[in-house]
């Protein structure tokens, strides 16, 4: 049996790991505490926007850590709504089609994303996939430290991944599949036999129109970019 | 004595001027050669509408249109889609003609519930700008997309299984034409290999219904596809055709066009080179010397963006069965030119378009669609050239690809031809597999890129061809590594193409060529 192994921000979602994010910090006990959190990430803003442009597994450490001293019940109290008013209303119009025809192959779907886990597993159930790597928040004492459990999914690390799963799954690589929408996941799309770039960014459609990559377009058309502020003004809404 | 339209060329004839891609190339003959010229267009209808209605007054096998509607039902017209005909129909298009009477006669008797679906099977999804193109304005803007949109053979939902044939062949069409009260199918039908039960039974199917037929086997027993009395792929759809026909309430309308693809001046491009005016000669050699210099996409607009002034040549409803000898019999009044005995080198030039590369490149696997495909097979009886003969073609065989539109074929062409080249290897080690890529069935689904089956089904195309000829030479080809994966010999030129097939065929081969766009097919007798 083959895999097929999918980014999930920017590929199947509109949105980024910015957007849950920000979701939760609204959402806080009160709206004094939403405010505080929100003043603290946008301050941070400059430094998150460094680090991804650096490296995104700082770039995820960083934005997580917005979530600590948050309590584990709120997380998963939340992580409904936020699956319903953030994650589903972001799916590309014909990402559960191609989420579908995976599963009509009879492969093991995997999402391979740096958000967090609960989300994902959310997401998972909606689409019909079977597996989820993904990101993990440290809970001591049922209080969010704001840090990630090792491994942090990001980057190469995902290539790791991939290809663990695979192994302890019996996957052969050479007959499996991944989508992305970035260059930065490159190395996870190099190490399966049919790599397709979905939505790409300017680079990673240089790379797949190199390669002879399938390229696929999930979107009616696509959508204007939006910044810190465009999102908050978007989930305000 | 020989028809007019086949010349024999003597020391005095002047240099044949062949296509070769979207560039024109004067070659040299050597005399004794035949040339077969397509005939000249046949007399457009003088009122197209009033034939369409009269066709749908007076049916073959049929009631009239008008006697088969009742207020409230469910009426699917599906409709050809834009590989039809090459190049596009200047507009009107036929098809358009064609609804905008039918859609008349529906509202007319009460007929609301209609939608209309794009027969492209595993082709490519047409673009908006494309299906308004075919249906006109008014059709386009009151129906699309809701209620005329592209059909879809990988929509598991909005298929519907038939049944199965008493050879095995499953039917499984769209769910919306299956389930109407009426189906109406509007068809172009450009050559003899159209129309019939491929309209439906191929139009509206998916890759199961495909695999039936589409496989290397069947293509190999096709004695041409333009004769479907001898064609494997035609019995085959046939059959499948008529299990649909016995559900469905199919009421098949087909129109021909006749041979006018180039318009005034470039209508000399059909002429023999030697009773050219003065004036064409000039213009010949303006067009060829402009068409060097001017670069590729440049070039491919000037074929493909200007559509051609096909003229209607006939209208013919009713039942399918009924209907489609009278079509066929005026695609090859167009068609047709006899001619006797084989030949042991057959030359063509191959042009810039393929049913499958409207608006974007005729890329290697295409080239080879042209060739052993559909060149190779226009022929009746007997193909032009002998058993274990030479095919010279002219073409450049440019390593590209419309990203978009021949995705799944960049893959096969770089990653499967290389490993093989026989068609029952690649469909048994490798097709199912590929068929099934999500990526690129959602790049059909989503997009407007063929099927991942389609590149198969084309290698297949040139299996009858290929299992016939002895060998291909390709003249003027700007790289060694697609030849040799299409499994074709190169030559510099057209001299030293003639000096290899002597080496097979002795130092005075019999050659044929045929000197097409537009259209020509041969009546051999052996």
């Amino acid at each position: 049996m083959a895999a097929s192994y999918f980014d999930v921000d920017g590929t199947l979602l509109t949105t980024n790991l910015l957007h849950p994010t920000i979701f939760y910090l609204l959402n806080q006990q009160n709206p004094l505490r939403s405010l505080g959190k929100l003043a603290r990430t946008a301050v941070r803003a400059p430094q998150l926007v460094l680090a991804e442009m650096r490296d995104r597994r700082l770039f995820n450490e960083m934005l997580f850590s917005a979530y600590e001293g948050m309590s584990e019940d709120r997380l998963h109290c939340l992580a409904d709504e936020t699956f319903d008013a953030v994650i589903k209303r972001a799916l590309f119009p014909h990402a559960r089609d191609l989420v579908q025809t995976c599963v009509d192959q009879g492969h093991e779907v995997v999402l391979v994303s740096g958000a967090l886990d609960f989300l994902m597993g959310r997401l998972a159930a909606f689409l019909g996939a079977h597996t989820v790597i993904a990101n993990r928040l440290e809970i001591k004492d049922h209080y969010a430290t704001g840090r990630l459990l090792r491994p942090v999914v990001a980057g190469p690390e995902k290539a790791r991944l991939i290809r663990d799963h695979a192994k302890l799954k019996g996957h052969d690589l050479d007959d499996c599949f991944a989508y992305s929408d970035s260059y930065s996941d490159v190395p996870m799309l190099s190490v399966v036999g049919h790599p397709a770039a979905v939505n790409p960014d300017a680079k990673l459609e240089r790379l797949a129109n190199a390669y002879g990559w399938p390229i696929v377009r999930l979107e009616k058309e696509s959508r204007p970019k939006r910044g810190l502020t465009g999102t908050v003004r978007e989930l305000l809404s | 004595m020989t028809h007019p339209l086949v010349v024999t060329l003597d020391r005095k004839s002047a240099p044949r001027t062949i296509f070769a891609g979207d560039r024109l190339v004067e070659v040299d003959m050597p005399a004794g050669t035949r040339v077969i010229y397509p005939r000249a267009p046949l007399a457009a209808l003088k009122d197209p509408d009033a034939a369409i209605r009269y066709a749908l007054n007076h049916p073959h096998g049929s009631d009239p249109l008008h006697a088969k509607l009742r207020p409230g039902m469910k009426v699917v017209i599906a409709i050809d889609d834009i590989s039809l005909p090459l190049p596009p129909m200047r507009r009107p298009d036929v098809r358009e003609r064609v609804l905008t009477i039918v859609l008349e006669m529906l509202a007319d008797h009460g007929v609301e519930d209609v939608e209309m679906i794009i027969a492209t099977s595993v082709h490519r999804r047409m673009t908006s700008e494309e299906i308004r193109h075919i249906v006109g304005d008014r059709i386009h803007s009151k129906y699309y997309p809701h209620r005329l949109y592209n059909h879809d053979a990988e929509d598991a939902k909005g298929m519907k299984e038939l049944g199965t044939t008493e050879m095995g062949e499953v039917v499984e069409l769209n769910r919306k034409a299956v389930e109407s009260d009426l189906l109406i199918y509007v068809n172009l039908n450009l050559v003899p290999m159209d129309g019939g039960h491929k309209s439906v039974a191929v139009g509206l199917c998916g890759y199961r219904s495909l695999q039936a037929h589409h496989t290397p086997q069947t293509m190999r027993n096709c004695h041409s596809y333009m004769d479907p009395s001898s064609s494997a792929l035609a019995t085959s759809v046939e059959r499948m055709g008529r299990l649909a026909n016995k559900t469905l309430n199919v009421f098949t309308i087909e129109t021909t066009v006749n041979n006018r693809m180039f318009d005034r001046p470039l209508e000399f491009l059909h002429k023999n080179e030697d009773d050219l005016s003065g004036s064409e000669r000039t213009a010949l050699r303006a067009l060829r010397f402009t068409l060097d210099k001017l670069p590729q996409p440049a070039r491919q607009a000037i074929f493909q963006k200007v559509p051609s002034p096909y003229g209607i040549t006939g209208v013919f409803a009713g039942e399918t069965e009924a209907v489609h000898p009278h079509t066929l019999a005026k695609c090859y009044e167009q068609y047709s030119v006899p001619i006797r005995g084989q030949a042991d080198v057959l030359v063509t030039g191959i042009p810039f378009i393929s049913p499958y590369n409207v608006n974007s490149f005729l890329n290697p696997l295409l080239v080879s669609v042209m060739a052993e495909g559909y060149l190779f097979n226009m022929y009746r009886n007997a193909p032009l050239v002998k058993k274990g003969g030479t095919m010279i073609v002219t073409h450049p065989c440019t390593d590209q690809f419309d990203k978009e539109h021949h995705a799944p074929y960049i893959e096969f062409v770089h990653n499967l031809l290389p490993e093989t080249r026989d068609g029952l290897e690649l469909h048994k080690r490798f097709e199912k597999k590929f068929a099934s890529n999500p990526a690129l069935i959602q790049k059909y689904r989503s997009g407007h890129a063929y099927h991942p089956a389609h590149p198969f089904f084309m290698w297949y195309w040139g299996e009858a061809g290929r299992q016939h000829l002895g060998r291909v030479i390709v003249v003027g080809a700007d790289n060694e590594y697609i030849p040799k994966l299409l499994g074709y010999q190169t030559a510099r030129s057209m001299p030293e193409a003639l000096e290899m097939a002597q080496s097979h065929h002795g130092p005075s081969p019999e050659i044929t060529m045929m000197h097409m766009p537009p259209i020509v097919m041969a009546d051999v007798t052996v």
